[in-house]
């Protein structure tokens, strides 16, 4: 009887908490009177893109310049963005649920929506970009494509349905498809030049395209015939592009520009904040991005585990990543999982794996202990890092601090992204701070990162492992959210802990500041998503 | 002169293919890939798509074909497109030159406007006050780096206009045409055309202190104020003039590199001009875009030198050519 009444209660606690959270969400967008029209001014923090094309790119000066012309089949809630789990339809009318033991997903397509030629947006232009996405034709480049293994085909059986029939069901799909670099383009146009979009513009997205000037600005204005009632609130939009941040900051100072939506370093936020006051408003998330410490073990002596698992040990994130957060683009403490994804390790969880225990002294005892055994007590090495400096050269340099305390004698070699990335390939580094940044949470994919270069070829670490993919293909096949927990359990403990693949450093951190009169928009754990403006005013 | 002018630029032509070999190997001699630079931003890249790309820039082929094209590109004048930007080179130089242009002249225009008259004065009253202070403003100018003097200009600007207006105010950072709106084009280019004619001003400036020293104690000086001569005219028409042979070589010079050389200016600026684009074609390993720009640059110099050469003509009627 006692547990029935602590049910009931319990009950009504979450039901009352559900209300209380809906109302609260719903409440500024009734309360805030919105107001429409006006230019809205932000800065890409680049020199400019490599191409204006979605399914080609994987940069964010792509998606930041061409995200408002744009229409996606799904994307994440623009108004809850910070989750990792709630999507919504773009241009489909409903989310649809897994049919055929959840591998065929069946979307039905919004009626009237017209390109910004004003012809009409069918499901076939649908199904042949997601088509073009995921197999795409000799000699046509999809940087999405290994995301969507699952995917078997895409069909339009009808002018308002798509069809995704996949190989295995597997919950990564929905968080993959709902990917914002996946435009939907015209199929006619895709078919007849699938370079077209490289270099030219054509969506069905909130903003119609005026001007692009490469390296200067683009600019877009209001689609009268978007969809998405009411919406976008704003006559246009000019983004500039500014790679240096003292420009950045400058100018939204100055009000040149309301803001930039990539991220700024904690300096730069307070710099604003002291000088603007009310007039700057700053919004934080944990960020999809990690910075790894990746031992190549090709080389001796990280080929012995003893000596990657002293590395390991002797890095306090506990102390390092509430120190850092004051100077750099870092804050929270994670193992493989990005920390608000639900499939994340819990604080307990993690203390278990080495390199986050609560007693540093005792690693660090452990670690030289290690050492001393493998034979490579006062080892020197190099470890190699890319030319930029948030939050790369301040992670690094902490990371070789901490080295120094077990007696590692380290030296950094920064080198150019090009360069770098040769390194990386050739394997000619001992010790490399790699970094896996993605769009969409979605953990089943993003930890494929640690997977062996044979399955996952971005992986430089040198070695090969049946275990750990083995591992890692059954938690991508488990669809019960209890049971991909624990095998995401197995996987992480497996490559952080017995094999030590890696060492993770804090996840970075997200930090937008923006015009106080720029409203309607909120941070992401990612500066991928949430960018086609629709919803965003200015008060004015 | 005309067959001078002839011979310098045939002269040219070795130069410019020296270049474009030595460009083309030494661009291939960096580490990296604009493949993978280019669809790595993510930190993962696909191997597919970077084997698609190298099909499409033309990299799997091998380096003796693409030396050719080059060669018989560059030949007819056609440099390709970018690799990045897939843009012909010819369109990306040609909407970022006039930036760059305008700014050199404007910086000139600064430079010549404060360099040759306080150079001329300084040596005039050589070791006066006057002197100390000149030569002072020109270590100064020689030793502030542009790209410090630029982001303390605009510290400068947004500070004095908050404690003015309550506001701060700073230059547009979105560049438009001198054609298209001819106040809002000045009010961003002066202050990067200020600070780079600072520096430049400051070099010219100890340029033609000395070359007017070294005139003022020539004979022929010396016998016009004997003549009794009127001061200004001993020093503006025989002085001066004389003098400026070595500062005019040293603008021609200045300018030359100002039009590719403003890389870190630019970029303080956020202006979208040679300086700026070239840095990105190196970091981004763009092939086409380097070989053009490096070759641009070369003309440049060819171009500017010879022009100096004619100048000194005009300037020095004992310089006879050929």
């Amino acid at each position: 009887m006692k547990n029935r009444t602590g049910w009931l209660a319990e009950s009504l606690s979450i039901a009352l908490s559900a209300a209380l959270a809906a109302a609260l969400t719903a409440a500024p967008a009734a309360a805030e009177n919105i107001k429409r029209g006006g230019i809205l001014t932000y800065m890409i923090p680049a020199d400019a893109p490599p191409s204006l094309d979605g399914h080609k790119e994987n940069t964010y000066a792509t998606l930041h310049a061409t995200a408002p012309f744009y229409s996606t089949l799904i994307a994440i809630n623009p108004d809850n963005p910070s989750s990792s789990t709630d999507f919504v339809c773009d241009l489909c009318t409903e989310m649809p649920k897994a049919t055929d033991d959840g591998k065929t997903y069946t979307f039905k397509i919004r009626k009237g929506v017209k390109f910004h030629d004003g012809t009409p947006l069918t499901a076939a232009d649908v199904a042949t970009s997601w088509q073009y996405i995921v197999h795409p034709p000799k000699g046509v480049s999809s940087a999405r494509e290994s995301y969507m293994v699952m995917v078997d085909t895409v069909e339009s059986p009808d002018p308002e349905t798509v069809v995704f029939k996949l190989k295995f069901a597997t919950s990564a799909f929905l968080p993959a498809l709902a990917d914002p670099f996946a435009y939907i383009y015209k199929k006619e146009t895709l078919e007849k030049d699938p370079t077209w979009y490289e270099k030219n513009i054509l969506g069905s997205g909130p903003f119609k395209f005026v001007a692009y000037e490469t390296g200067q600005s683009i600019k877009g204005v209001r689609n009268p015939d978007y969809y998405h009632e009411g919406q976008p609130y704003l006559d246009g939009f000019t983004a500039i592009f500014a790679a240096k941040q003292s420009v950045r900051v400058d100018a939204i100072r100055a009000d040149r520009a309301a803001t930039e939506f990539r991220g700024m370093p904690p300096s730069a936020r307070d710099e604003l904040v002291k000088e603007l006051g009310d007039k700057i408003t700053v919004q934080t998330s944990d960020w999809n991005c990690v910075n790894l410490l990746t031992p190549n073990q090709k080389k001796k002596p990280f080929d012995d585990v003893r000596v990657r698992r002293a590395m390991a040990l002797a890095i306090d994130p506990w102390k390092g990543a509430p120190a850092l957060s004051k100077i750099a683009t870092v804050h929270t403490v994670g193992g493989l999982v990005f920390p608000g994804s639900p499939l994340a390790a819990t604080k307990e969880e993690l203390q278990k794996i080495v390199g986050f225990g609560p007693d540093i002294e005792k690693s660090r005892a452990e670690a030289k202990k290690l050492l001393e055994e493998a034979g490579a007590a006062g080892l020197k090495f190099e470890l190699m890092n890319r030319n930029v400096d948030q939050p790369y050269k301040f992670v690094a340099t902490w990371a070789i601090d901490e080295w120094s305390k077990i007696g590692l004698k380290v030296t950094q070699r920064v080198l150019p992204t090009g360069p770098f990335y040769d390194a990386l390939r050739s394997g000619s580094f001992e010790v490399a701070v790699e970094f896996n940044c993605q769009n969409m949470v979605n953990p089943l994919l993003d930890v494929a990162k640690v997977l062996p270069r044979s399955v996952y070829p971005e992986n430089y670490g040198g070695y090969e492992d049946p275990k750990l993919i083995e591992i890692y293909n059954s938690m991508l096949r488990e669809t019960d959210p209890a049971k991909q927990r624990a095998k995401m359990r197995e996987f992480e403990t497996y490559a952080l802990d017995t094999q030590v693949d890696t060492i993770m450093t804090p996840w970075w951190s997200r930090i937008i500041t923006h015009r106080s009169y720029m409203k309607g928009w909120k941070i992401s754990p990612s500066h991928y998503l949430n960018l086609n403006l629709a919803n965003i005013w200015l008060d004015k | 002169m005309y067959r001078y002018i002839l011979n310098r630029l045939l002269l040219s032509i070795p130069t410019l293919i020296g270049a474009a070999a030595l460009v083309f190997i030494l661009m291939r001699l960096i580490p990296g890939d604009i493949c993978v630079v280019r669809l790595g931003s993510g930190g993962s890249i696909n191997p597919t798509a970077v084997a698609n790309c190298h099909a499409q820039l033309g990299l799997d082929r091998s380096l003796v074909l693409q030396f050719f094209d080059f060669i018989v590109g560059f030949a007819r004048g056609d440099f390709g497109t970018s690799m990045w930007s897939g843009k012909p080179v010819s369109q990306e130089i040609a909407t970022r030159i006039p930036v760059s242009l305008e700014i050199a002249l404007l910086a000139t225009l600064v430079a010549v406007l404060i360099a040759i008259p306080l150079g001329t004065i300084s040596a005039l009253h050589q070791n006066s006050w006057l002197d100390h202070i000149v030569r002072t403003v020109a270590i100064a100018g020689i030793a502030t780096p542009s790209f410090w003097l630029g982001i303390m200009s605009i510290l400068v600007v947004l500070e004095v206009s908050h404690l003015a207006f309550g506001a701060p105010w700073m230059p547009p950072i979105d560049y438009v045409s001198l054609w298209d709106d001819p106040l809002r084009n000045l009010s961003i280019v002066i202050l990067p055309a200020i600070t780079i004619g600072y520096r430049y001003s400051a070099v010219t400036m100890r340029m033609t202190r000395s070359a007017m020293l070294e005139v003022l104690r020539e004979d022929y000086i010396r016998t016009a104020r004997a003549k009794g001569l009127f001061e200004h005219i001993v020093v503006n028409r025989h002085a001066l003039q004389n003098a400026l042979l070595p500062v005019v070589t040293l603008i021609g010079i200045e300018f030359a590199f100002l039009i590719g050389g403003l890389v870190v200016t630019e970029q303080v600026f956020n202006l979208n001009g040679i300086g700026r684009l070239f840095v990105l074609a190196v970091q981004n390993q763009d092939y086409t875009l380097t070989q053009a720009l490096v070759m641009l640059t070369v003309a440049i110099f060819v171009v500017t030198n010879l022009a100096v050469d004619v100048l000194y003509a005009w300037l020095d009627p004992r310089i006879r050519f050929g």
